[in-house]
C-alpha cells in the first residue's frame, strides 16, 4: 500500500508511526494496549494451555488404552480428566477465540484502530493469565480439582472432598470469569460503537455477528457460573447450606445453575468457529455467502436459544416429564439456525470456483465433524436415548466431535488463514494439506469408536476397566488416534513456527479476502489503518473504487486522525460517524491491578481473609491511579 | 477433499464393521445394542432409526461437500441454479425439512417411547426393589422382607419390579442397559424406574455419575430369575447368617466379631451390625466381590481380605495383616453364609 502512497500522504503515515508508537522489548510487552499484541499474548498464552491440556488428555488415553492399565492412580486420573476439561474450556477454546482471534481480528475487520477499551482488554489478558496460573499451580501440588469440570455436589463438598483441590476450582473459575466478563463488554462496545463509516449492522461481516453473540452469551451466562461457584465456596468454607438436603438445600441446585451457564458455553464454543468459517469460504469460494442475512440471524439465534436447552444435560435426574419434554423441544428448535449455517457453507462452496487450500480443506474437516456431532446431538433430544447414553462414551464422543472437531478444526483453519496476516510471511502450503490429513485421521480416529464405547455400555470418568467387556480394541484405536493427531498438530506449529522465519513474503492479501483486515499491510501497523476506511458492502475489500477512495483520502488528508491517539466511533445500528475517540495509551495498570487480584484470590484460597483484605485494598488504590487524568501528551 | 471424505467414511465402516462382533451377546453384558426387555427394545429401535436417518443427513451433506470440489471449476448447482436456488435449498433443506423431522422425532420419541421407559405408576408392580448407592457398591433392600444385600440383584423374569434408587451419599446413576435406561441416584430424592427382563439371565450394571474415585470400580448385577428360584433365593436371603459349623468356622466368626470387620458390615443375627460396608449376611451366596472387582472364589477373598487397597486404592476398608491360620478361618466362616 505505502508504494502507492504520494508525498503528503507519506507525512501523514510517518506522523501515525510517531502517534502510536509503543515501548519495545518486553517493557512493550507488559504495558502494551495494541488489541494485536495483546491477542498474540493471548495466542501463545493459551497455546501453553492447549498443550498442557493434550498432555493431559495423551496421559488419560494412555491408561484406558487396554483392561486394567496401571499408567496412573486413580486420583492421578481424576485430577487429569478434570484439569482436562477445565483447561480445554476455560484456558483454551474460549481465550482462544475470543482473546486471540476476536482481539486480532475485530477492530481490523471493522476498520477500528483498536479496541473500545485498550486497557480493560490488556487488563482482560493479565487476568487471564492469572486465573490460568492459579488454576495449575493446584495440579503442581497435587491438589488440582478432582470432581469433573461439571463439579457435582455433594461430591465437590467438604465430606467428599476436604482438600483445597476444589477451592482451586471455585476460585480459579470466578477469578477466570473476571476476565471473561471484561473480554466480552469490551467487544460488543466495541462492536457497536467502533465501526467504519457505512459498516451499517447489515454490512457487519459474519465472523463480528459470531463475535457479537458470543459476547452476549458471555455476559449474561457468567453470572450464573459465579454465583453457583460463590454458594460452593460459601458451603465449603463458611457453614452455608446451598446444597445440603438435610437444611433445605438441593444438589440440583448446583446443576441447574451449572448448565444454566454450561449449555450457553458450549455454543460459545462454537459461535467463533462458525465465525472463521463464514470468513474462510467466501474467501476461497471467491464469492459473498449465501443467504447472508439468514446466517447472520442464525448466529445470533444460536445464542440466544442455547439459553433455554440447559436441562437437557440433567435427562437422567428424574425432573417432571413436562420440563423434560419442555427441553427436548427447545433442544431441538437450536438445531434450525445450525442446519441454516451447514447447508448455507456448503452451497456457498459449490456456488463458488472453490480453491481447495489448506485453510478451506479445515473448513471442510469442520463441516464434516460438525455435522457427526450435530446428528448425536439431535439424538439427546430424543428423551429416552438420551437417559440410555448420558454419561457414556457416547457423550463423550459427541461433544469431542463438537468441541474438537467443529470448535478447534476452525481455529487450526483460521491460524493458516490469518498467519501471513500477523506475519507477513507464507506458510509452507504442501505440509499444510499433509497436516489437515494427519490431523483429520487421528481425530476420526480417536473420538469415533467412543461412539461404540457408549453402546456397549462404557460409563465415562472412569479410570480404568475390566476386560471381556469388548471395549479393549475401540480403546486402543483411539489411543493410537490420540498420536497420529498429535503428530497432526506438531505439524500445524513446525509449519507456522518455520514459516515465521523463512516463509515468503506474503504481502497485504494473498487470498483475496472480502473484509478490512485484508486491506491493510500485513503485518499490520499498530494503528492498523492509515486511513479509516468508508464501507459499502459486507465484504469492502472486494470493492476495488472504495479502498481507491480510501488511498484518495489519504492524500487529501481526510479520516486520517493524525492529530492524535484517535479513532473515530459511529451510531450502533447506520455506522454514522459520531464522534472522535481519543484513545488511551500502553499503561502498566492492567497488570500491576491483576497482579493484586491474584494476591486477593491465593489469600481467599489460604484463608487468610485479613491479608485477602489488604490485596482487595491495593486493587482498589489500583484503580485509583489508573483511572487518575493523565496529563495531556505534548 | 474427495479423499479426505472417502478416508473418513472407509473408517467409519470399518469401525462400524469392527462393532458387530461385540453385538454378539454374552451373558452378563451391558450392552445397549441386546437389549432384554420392552424397555431396552424400545430405546433400540430408537437408536436404529435415529442412526438410519442421521446416516442419510451426514451423506447428503457429504455429497453437497463433494459436488463442491468436483465442480470446483464451475460457479453454479449442477442444474444451472444460481443464488436464488442455493437461498432456497438453504431454506428449504435446512429449515423446513428439518423442522418436519424433528418434530416427527419428537412425537415418536418424546411422547410415545417415553411412555414406554417411564417409572412405573405407584404401586402398579408387585415387587420393590430399592437400590441404595454408597461410595462404592449397591445396597439392595426388598422393602417387606428382611432382605439386604448388595451388588448382586435378583429379580423375577418377566415380571414388572419397579425399583427406587436414592443415595447415602453422593450422586450415583443406576444402570443396567440391557434392561433400560438409567436413572440418578440424589440425595433426598427417590427416583424409580422399571426393570421388566423378557429373558432369565445375568444383566451387568454400572455406576454412570462419577462418585468419586472408585466410580470406576461401581459395577452390579442384575440376576433375572424363574420366579420359583427367585422365590427360593429371597426366603434364604431373609434368613439370618448361618452359624458356623466347624472349629475353624467358629474362629472365624470371632476374628470377624474382634476386628473391626463388624464395624463395617451386617451379618443378621450377629452382632455385626456396621452399615458403611455392604451386608454379608449371605455373602457366599453373591458371585463376586468388590462391586464386581473380584469374582469371589476362596483365594481372591484371602487376597482382598488383606489387600482391598491394591485391587479398589481409596475403598473404605483397610488392608488387614493376619496370619495364615487367622485368614483361613475368616474365609471359612464367610463362605458358610450362604
Amino acid at each position: 500500500m505505502a508504494a502507492t502512497v504520494t508525498e503528503p500522504g507519506l507525512e501523514r503515515v510517518r506522523r501515525l508511526e510517531t502517534i502510536w508508537d509503543e515501548p519495545h522489548g518486553v517493557l512493550g510487552w507488559l504495558t502494551t494496549t495494541d488489541h494485536k499484541r495483546i491477542g498474540l499474548l493471548y495466542f501463545f498464552t493459551t497455546l501453553v494451555f492447549f498443550g498442557a491440556g493434550g498432555v493431559e488428555a495423551l496421559l488419560m488415553r494412555t491408561q484406558l488404552s487396554q483392561a486394567n492399565e496401571k499408567v496412573l492412580s486413580p486420583e492421578t486420573y481424576d485430577q487429569l480428566m478434570t484439569m482436562h476439561g477445565v483447561t480445554m474450556i476455560f484456558l483454551f477454546v474460549i481465550p482462544m477465540t475470543i482473546g486471540a482471534f476476536g482481539n486480532y481480528l475485530v477492530p481490523l475487520m471493522i476498520g477500528a484502530r483498536d479496541m473500545a477499551f485498550p486497557r480493560m482488554n490488556a487488563l482482560s489478558y493479565w487476568l487471564f493469565l492469572f486465573s490460568g496460573v492459579f488454576i495449575y499451580v493446584g495440579l503442581f501440588m497435587h491438589a488440582a480439582p478432582n470432581a469433573g469440570w461439571f463439579n457435582y455436589v455433594p461430591l465437590a463438598l467438604k465430606p467428599y472432598n476436604p482438600g483445597r483441590n476444589i477451592d482451586f476450582y471455585a476460585l480459579g473459575l470466578i477469578f477466570n470469569s473476571v476476565s471473561s466478563t471484561a473480554a466480552a463488554i469490551n467487544f460488543i462496545v466495541t462492536i457497536f460503537k467502533l465501526r467504519a463509516p457505512g459498516m451499517s449492522m447489515n454490512r457487519m461481516p459474519l465472523f463480528i455477528f459470531a463475535m457479537l453473540a458470543v459476547s452476549l452469551s458471555l455476559i449474561f451466562a457468567l453470572p450464573s457460573l459465579t454465583t453457583d461457584l460463590v454458594f460452593l465456596e460459601l458451603q465449603r468454607n463458611a457453614g452455608f447450606h446451598f446444597f445440603d438436603v438435610a437444611h433445605g438445600g438441593s444438589p440440583l441446585l448446583w446443576q441447574h445453575l451449572f448448565w444454566l451457564f454450561g449449555h450457553p458455553e458450549v455454543y460459545i464454543i462454537i459461535l467463533p468457529a462458525m465465525g472463521i468459517a463464514t470468513s474462510i469460504i467466501p474467501t476461497f469460494a471467491k464469492r459473498k455467502m449465501v443467504a447472508f442475512p439468514l446466517v447472520a440471524l442464525a448466529e445470533l439465534l444460536v445464542a440466544f436459544i442455547g439459553f433455554g436447552v440447559w436441562a437437557h444435560h440433567m435427562f437422567a435426574t428424574g425432573l417432571p416429564t413436562i420440563q423434560l419434554v419442555f427441553f427436548a423441544a427447545a433442544s431441538m428448535m437450536v438445531v434450525i439456525p445450525s442446519s441454516i449455517q451447514i447447508y448455507a457453507w456448503t452451497i456457498t462452496v459449490n456456488l463458488g470456483r472453490p480453491d481447495f487450500r489448506a485453510p478451506l480443506m479445515f473448513i471442510g474437516g469442520f463441516i464434516a465433524f460438525f455435522v457427526l456431532g450435530g446428528l448425536s446431538g439431535i439424538m439427546f433430544a430424543a428423551i429416552p436415548f438420551d437417559q440410555a447414553t448420558t454419561d457414556t462414551y457416547f457423550v463423550v464422543a459427541h461433544f469431542h466431535f463438537i468441541i474438537f472437531g467443529a470448535a478447534v478444526f476452525p481455529i487450526l483453519g483460521g491460524m493458516y488463514y490469518w498467519f501471513p496476516k500477523v506475519t507477513g510471511r507464507m506458510y509452507h502450503e504442501g505440509v499444510a494439506k499433509a497436516s489437515f490429513w494427519l490431523a483429520f485421521v487421528g481425530t476420526a480416529l480417536t473420538f469415533f469408536p467412543m461412539h461404540m464405547l457408549g453402546l456397549l455400555g462404557m460409563t465415562r470418568r472412569i479410570y480404568t476397566y475390566p476386560n471381556g467387556m469388548g471395549w479393549g480394541a475401540y480403546n486402543l484405536s483411539e489411543t493410537i488416534g490420540a498420536f497420529i493427531l498429535t503428530a497432526g498438530l506438531l505439524m500445524i506449529f513446525a509449519n507456522l513456527a518455520y514459516s515465521r522465519f523463512r516463509g515468503p513474503a506474503a504481502g497485504p492479501d494473498p487470498f483475496g479476502g472480502g473484509t478490512l483486515e485484508w486491506s491493510t499491510t500485513s503485518p499490520p501497523p499498530h494503528y492498523n489503518f492509515p486511513v479509516i476506511p468508508v464501507v459499502r458492502s459486507a465484504y469492502p475489500n472486494w470493492d476495488r473504487e472504495d479502498r481507491e477512495a480510501d488511498r484518495a483520502r489519504l492524500r487529501r488528508g481526510e479520516l486520517v486522525f493524525d492529530e492524535g491517539h484517535e479513532t473515530p466511533a459511529a451510531t450502533v445500528v447506520d455506522a454514522v460517524p459520531d464522534e472522535v475517540l481519543e484513545m488511551p495509551s500502553e499503561s502498566p495498570w492492567p497488570l500491576v491491578l491483576s497482579v493484586c487480584t491474584a494476591g486477593l484470590f491465593v489469600m481467599l484460597l489460604v484463608r487468610h481473609y485479613v491479608v485477602a483484605g489488604v490485596f482487595a485494598l491495593l486493587a482498589l488504590l489500583v484503580l485509583a491511579a489508573w483511572h487518575w487524568k493523565e496529563p495531556e501528551e505534548e | 477433499m474427495l479423499r479426505s471424505l472417502w478416508r473418513a467414511a472407509t473408517i467409519a465402516a470399518t469401525t462400524a464393521a469392527l462393532a458387530l462382533p461385540a453385538v454378539a451377546h454374552a451373558d452378563g453384558g451391558q450392552n445397549m445394542l441386546h437389549p432384554e426387555s420392552k424397555q431396552a427394545h424400545a430405546i433400540w429401535t430408537l437408536w436404529w432409526v435415529m442412526l438410519g436417518v442421521s446416516a442419510f443427513g451426514f451423506a447428503v451433506i457429504v455429497f453437497l461437500l463433494v459436488l463442491g470440489w468436483v465442480r470446483r471449476d464451475r460457479a453454479s448447482l449442477p442444474f444451472g441454479g444460481g443464488e436464488r436456488a442455493g437461498t432456497a435449498i438453504v431454506v428449504g433443506a435446512g429449515i423446513f425439512v428439518m423442522i418436519a423431522l424433528l418434530s416427527a422425532l419428537f412425537v415418536w420419541s418424546d411422547i410415545f417411547v417415553l411412555k414406554t421407559t417411564e417409572a412405573p405408576a405407584a404401586s402398579s408392580t408387585r415387587l420393590t426393589v430399592k437400590v441404595i448407592g454408597k461410595q462404592w457398591f449397591w445396597e439392595v433392600r426388598y422393602p417387606g422382607t428382611a432382605a439386604v444385600t448388595a451388588n448382586e440383584i435378583h429379580i423375577p423374569v418377566r415380571t414388572r419390579v419397579n425399583l427406587e434408587g436414592t443415595t447415602a451419599d453422593v450422586i450415583h446413576s443406576f444402570w443396567v442397559p440391557e434392561l433400560n435406561r438409567k436413572t440418578d441416584m440424589i440425595p433426598g430424592q427417590v427416583n424409580r424406574i422399571l426393570l421388566d427382563a423378557d429373558r432369565a439371565g445375568t444383566y451387568r450394571g454400572q455406576c454412570a455419575e462419577y462418585c468419586g474415585l472408585q466410580h470406576a470400580h461401581m459395577s452390579m448385577f442384575v440376576f433375572a430369575d424363574p420366579v420359583p428360584v427367585f422365590r427360593r433365593w429371597l426366603a434364604n436371603e431373609e434368613r439370618p447368617g448361618r452359624a458356623p459349623a466347624t472349629a475353624q468356622e467358629r474362629l472365624g466368626r470371632r476374628l470377624f466379631m474382634s476386628m473391626p470387620c463388624s464395624g463395617c458390615h451386617t451379618i443378621r443375627g450377629t452382632p455385626a451390625a456396621g452399615t458403611s460396608g455392604p451386608d454379608l449376611t449371605h455373602l457366599a451366596s453373591r458371585t463376586t466381590i468388590g462391586a464386581l472387582t473380584l469374582d469371589n472364589t476362596r483365594s481372591n477373598l484371602a487376597d482382598w481380605i488383606q489387600n482391598s487397597q491394591r485391587y479398589k486404592p481409596g475403598n473404605k476398608m483397610p488392608g488387614f495383616t493376619l496370619t495364615k491360620t487367622e485368614t483361613g478361618a475368616l474365609v471359612a466362616y464367610l463362605e458358610r453364609l450362604r
